[in-house]
């Protein structure tokens, strides 16, 4: 779709009213465009004003108690984190969306792929879309290392052979010449989208080796990536 | 329980529930539990699907509100965008949508009285701003809007050229944005509150 039409698409999509393809489109198109985000900020406010046009009975009761209490069960951290990988095809368009990070912080469309792929996915995205993660890429033009302000990150990878039989890929965050495990992965989807399960302090390096069986705690197989923060 | 964070903006207390507070989620609630059951209700036409797409908005609220972003927009216009998106998925999924006028519900007397009276205010001020708009722009933003039909549907629904029902979305809304123009510009900062300590 041509820029302009796809500027032509602010008031429907401020308004909820496009389809999934035209919104995913659109999405992609608000990523590098100021003047849309500028513009929908305005429209979508206006919006969000006929909320109050209509008569609002009190919600029962129980609602409260039920948000509260579905909240507290999903109160981060408490899920221990596993190296887990991502089903890139679920996913690659939510990393689409937020390839061009610094885009509004809550793309509809990102919204319902993360909800569609939560779990994993969820950290790995949701690092990926935090305001001031840092990309990072990764040596020979495979992907990026996603750093966010607090430390989380992320690999997005493309372009790497999958695991063959008997060995995985193993990521490590070295920090002061030692390496810390920071999670295990196939790469059987390309890109594959790997969370990783060790924070990531300024001035670390993020490598990927490939290992024998399910990896181990300290790297021993080929090293395939380099990521220097 | 006492209002703790009554001071707080909204958008502080979107802050707060960006850090797993409990009790700030809890406080977003209580300001547009309310707004965000009427929006839903006028959409589904059904309260326990309502209820649901209340639910998972604020759940989604609680998931993702690190990424809300102040300076991209108010922390209202944020839930409740979270809200009428869930509201217009689900109404598409089930197929419910209608575009009668819901009845008026009859608003239970008692501890909220002041929010009742504000949200009164509020919802008569829009209707009025609504009702200055043209007849074709509104019909427009409330069939998008309540309705939960997509630009195209709309287009066919009205048997007009998908141009012009652009035009109207836009018309309309930037219509609405003059006349309802806060004049506060700090905006959301506070609004009175009832306080049921």
């Amino acid at each position: 779709m041509a820029p302009e039409a796809l500027h032509d698409l602010t008031p429907a999509y401020a308004l909820d009213a496009l389809d999934e393809a035209e919104e995913r489109a659109y999405e992609a198109h608000l990523a590098g465009c100021t003047q849309c985000r500028e513009e929908l900020a305005s429209l979508r406010e206006a919006a969000g004003l006929l909320a109050y046009a209509v008569d609002a009975p009190a919600p029962p009761e129980a609602l409260r108690g039920r948000i509260l209490a579905q909240a507290r069960a999903e109160r981060p951290n408490v899920i221990p984190l596993r190296p887990r990988f991502v089903r890139a095809t679920q996913v690659a368009a939510a990393v689409a969306a937020c390839a061009a990070i610094g885009f509004a912080g809550w793309s509809v469309q990102l919204q319902r792929e993360v909800d569609r792929v939560r779990s994993a996915q969820q950290d790995a995205l949701g690092v990926i879309a935090e305001p001031g993660t840092r990309q990072i890429s990764l040596n020979g033009d495979h992907g990026a290392l996603y750093v966010s302000p607090t430390g989380s990150a992320a690999l997005v990878i493309a372009r790497l052979n999958p695991a063959p039989s008997g060995k995985t890929y193993e990521a490590w965050v070295v920090e002061n010449g030692k390496p810390r495990p920071a999670g295990t992965f196939d790469a059987a989807q390309s890109p594959s989208v790997v969370s990783l399960q060790e924070p990531v302090p300024a001035g670390a390096i993020v490598a990927v080796t490939q290992e024998r069986g399910d990896g181990g705690r300290v790297p021993r197989g080929p090293r395939v990536l380099l990521a220097q923060t | 329980m006492a209002r703790a964070f009554a001071h707080l903006s909204d958008e502080a207390v979107v802050a707060l529930v960006s850090r797993s507070d409990e009790s700030a989620l809890a406080e977003l609630y209580d300001r547009f539990g309310r707004v965000a059951y009427g929006l839903a209700l006028r959409v589904l036409r059904d309260s326990a699907l309502a209820e649901d797409a209340v639910q998972e908005a604020f759940l989604t609220a609680w998931r993702s509100a690190d990424r809300f972003m102040p300076e991209r927009g108010k922390a209202s216009t944020w839930i409740l965008t979270l809200v009428h998106r869930r509201a217009v998925d689900l109404v598409r999924r089930e197929e419910v949508r209608r575009t009668e006028p819901i009845d008026a519900a009859v608003e239970p007397a008692g501890d909220a009285a002041d929010d009742v009276a504000w949200l009164r205010l509020e919802r008569e001020r829009v209707q009025e701003a609504l009702k200055l708009l043209p007849d074709q722009q509104r019909e427009t933003l409330e069939l998008a809007y309540y309705g939960g039909y997509t630009q195209s549907e709309l287009a066919e629904r009205l048997g007009q050229p998908l141009g012009t029902i652009k035009s109207r979305m836009f018309a309309g809304l930037s219509r609405l944005r003059e006349l309802l123009a806060e004049p506060h510009p700090e905006g959301s900062a506070w609004r009175p509150r009832h306080s049921t300590t």
